[in-house]
Order: C-alpha cells, then structure tokens, then sequence
C-alpha cells in the first residue's frame, strides 16, 4: 500500500518547573538577555475596547495552587477580529496583539491578565459564539498543554446559545468556564479558577 | 471555508496522566477532553516580528557573558526547521529554548542542585524561522540533571523548546534529547511518550556535516506542528 505523506507533530513534553527561564528570564532575574518578557501587557492607551480583569488561581487535584504555571491567554479585540495574517474579515484593531502571557503567583498560584472585553467571533458554521478566551496552561507534571476558554457571567444569554458550551455534555460542567463578575474601582473584574482534576475539575478542549 | 487544524494524535502524544512521573498525579485532568473542530478562535495566532530580537538572542554562548567572557562546555549549534504535518515550511515562527549549563545547574530562583552556576551562561534564547522555516542557535551541551522523582532518577541531557506556529492550535512545548544518550530510555519524563516512533523525533542527530571544524559540533532537530486541512471538494473554488 501507498504511505500517506503526512508527518507526524512532535509530541509535547512537560514544560518543566524551570519554564520561566526561556519565557519570563527577566522574572527569574535572568536580566540583561532581552529586555522585556513577552506577552506581560496587552493594553496600552490606544488600545480600543472595555478595559476588563482576568484573574484566578490554577489548583491541583489535592485543591493546592500549582505554584509554577505559566498562563498564556489569545483572544479577539473589541470588534471580534484577531491579530493574525489568519484573520480573513477585516482588519484588528493594530494597538491590540490579542496574546499575553503570565507566570502564575510563587505564593498562592493565582494570574491576572488587564485587558479587553473581545467581540464575538462566528463558529464555523455561521452561528455566533460567544465572547471567550482562549486560555492555555503549562507547568511541570503537565504532560501537554491544557486548553480551555473563559467565557462571561455577564454574557447570559450569549453565553446559552454558544456552539462550544452546548457541546458539553454535562450541563453542570458549562459552568466551569465561565468567569465570575464583580467589579474594582470601576472596573469588571471576571475571575475564572482553573481546576485540572476533582470537584469541579474545568472543561479542557482537544481543538 | 475549511481553514481547521488536523486533529491531534492523542496517542502519540503522552496522555495526561503517567504516574511514574509522579507530579502528573494531581495535574492531570480526570474528565475527558472535548473534542471539537477547530474555530477561527484556534485557527488564529499572534506574530512576533524579527524587531523583538537582539542579535545575541541566539547565541546562549555570549548572551549572558560579562566582559567578553563565553560560557563553559561543549559547544554546539542546533538547527533544524519548523514545519507542519503536509510537509511545508513554517516561516516566521517564534521558537523559545531554554536549558541548564554544562553542569547540569538551572540559572532559577528554586533550583538547588549543588552543581556550579556558570556566571556566563543564562540558559534562555530564541529565534524566528525564515522563511524556510529554518532556524538555528548556538549554546553549550546541557549536562544531566537529578530530580526529586525516583530516588534516583536522572533527566537526560535535554533542551526545551516553545513552538508558535500560525494558529494558537498549533502552540506547543516540548524537549529535545541528544542522539546516543544512554539516559534517555531510562527518564519517566520521556517515557510519558508511549511510542518509540514517537520519541525519535525528540532525539536530534549529531550532524559532522554542519560542523565547524575545530570549533563546534552541530545537532540537527527538526519540529512538526500541527497541519492544516484543505478538502479537495467543496462548493468554492479556493485555494489554501
């Protein structure tokens, strides 16, 4: 029989405790190699779009936070259009990459991202999703990143007729991916807490 | 329009949870991934242009050298390509590596191992593919390493690499091993990887071919990401 021609991806490995080193040097006092982490700011004054908060902790199976993850968040600007040459309907907002990235807290696990409320992207077949993040964790005892999304408490009924959350078998899981609203000096504050394993484990994607 | 990503192999991969690497106890998810097409969410990426490098961010030898200095060990390039699962070149992906020194030591706050820091080697580099998807650096060997695992369980001498290719889909991380390491059949770290095919495409090949004499040996170590579909019928012309 003819071979198919396909290669085969490389298979991921741990990123190990020591990530930081290759993605945050200047925060494990590795200075003087390059001069700014990549992917600590993803707002600037020129940015359009609803400033937002995103926080939370990555906790383990035994409910400890996983003190060395690294967070890597990609989502849409304010009009739902990506900063990608991939984007095919229109052009995103120049002053907003869309991609961040932060090493969680040493002391408690927990992230925070500022950034900007995304607009809506359409799903495959035309139907609307709801607004979402993307979100991408790695840390030592992880073999393969873990992907998942936050979504929006304040985004209802979006959020009810969103593509990818129907999917979820279990509808109590759905809740699993959507940030908590509250709100800091004027701002909304969504805090989405990633749980890899036990109660309330979050729904993680194979996408 | 059918721009998704190929699906990935989950079998190839290492599965979440391998309890002879005993941290993926309690970091593995115990529910079932969902498993869904890709979206334009995944079908998308971020860009990083050559103007966020320095001219020493691939050269692991010099970029954290004071006064001229270079660090110590066996010195070595690396280079391969970055392409994806049809075979084609990955032009303008950001790779990130980083490494312990000669010794085997982690330039980090939490490390202990009693093995020396070097004071001229930081460990990290990056490099963004041409646009043959080609990319190359240069370092020293990394040593092996112990850790906390087994009582006695030793990493092989290995670099880790951080791939974005075009779509956030295509994100990856992963390690690279070096070709003949008796060390590496015997790390839980690399046997998560259930298949042997699979495990070669971590181990880079000693290439005397790419060389410099009387200078530095070369490893040749090639990255696959994800590929992207392209259905031959549809109802529209469109290329891919």
């Amino acid at each position: 029989m003819q071979r198919l021609d396909y290669l085969k991806e490389s298979p991921s490995q741990t990123a190990g405790p020591y990530v930081h080193i290759g993605t945050n040097p200047n925060w494990v006092e590795i200075t003087g190699v390059w001069k700014d982490d990549l992917g600590l700011a993803l707002v600037g004054p020129e940015t359009r779009g609803e400033r937002i908060l995103i926080e939370g902790t990555v906790t383990d199976g035994a409910g400890a936070p996983v003190r060395d993850a690294l967070i890597e968040i990609w989502q849409a600007d304010a009009d739902g259009l990506h900063n990608s040459p991939a984007e095919t309907r229109g052009t995103a907002d120049p002053n907003f990459v869309g991609w961040g990235r932060q090493p969680v807290a040493e002391a408690d696990g927990t992230f925070r991202f500022e950034t900007i409320r995304p607009g809506q992207v359409p799903y495959p077949d035309g139907r609307v999703q709801a607004p979402h993040i993307t979100v991408w964790i790695v840390a030592r005892g992880i073999n393969i990143g873990l992907h998942t999304r936050l979504y929006f408490a304040d985004e209802a009924e979006a959020n009810a007729g969103d593509p990818l959350l129907l999917r979820i078998p279990e509808p109590a899981r759905r809740e699993t991916l959507i940030a908590r609203r509250s709100e800091r000096d004027g701002i909304p504050v969504f805090t989405f807490d990633i749980r890899i394993q036990g109660d309330n484990e979050t729904v993680f994607l194979d996408m | 329009m059918n721009n998704s990503y190929f699906q990935r192999d989950r079998d190839w991969h290492p599965p979440a949870l391998t309890p002879t690497y005993k941290t993926s106890v309690l970091r593995s998810p115990r529910h079932a991934l969902l498993s869904l097409p890709t979206t334009l969410s995944e079908e998308t990426g971020p860009v990083f242009g050559h103007d966020i490098l320095g001219p020493l961010d691939n050269d692991l030898i010099r970029n954290f050298a004071k006064d001229g200095a270079e660090a110590i060990g066996q010195r070595i390039i690396v280079y391969g390509r970055v392409l994806d699962e049809t075979n084609r070149p990955v032009p303008g992906a950001l790779v990130e590596f980083w490494q312990a020194n000669a010794g085997g030591r982690y330039r980090h706050k939490k490390e202990s191992y009693l093995a020396a820091l070097d004071p001229n080697f930081g460990g990290c580099g990056r490099a963004i593919t041409d646009a043959e998807g080609r990319y190359e650096f240069r370092t020293v060997k990394p040593g092996a390493y112990p850790w906390p695992n087994g009582v006695n369980d030793w990493r092989p001498a290995h670099i880790h690499f951080s791939v974005f290719g075009h779509a956030f889909a295509q994100r990856l991380i992963t390690q690279m091993y070096f070709e003949g390491d008796p060390m590496i059949w015997q790390c839980p770290i690399v046997k998560t990887i259930p298949d042997p095919a699979a495990l070669d495409r971590l181990v880079a090949a000693l290439d005397r071919n790419a060389t410099i004499p009387m200078d530095s040996l070369a490893y040749k170590f090639d990255i696959v990401l994800r590929g992207r579909r392209s259905t031959l019928f549809e109802n529209r012309l469109e290329g891919n």
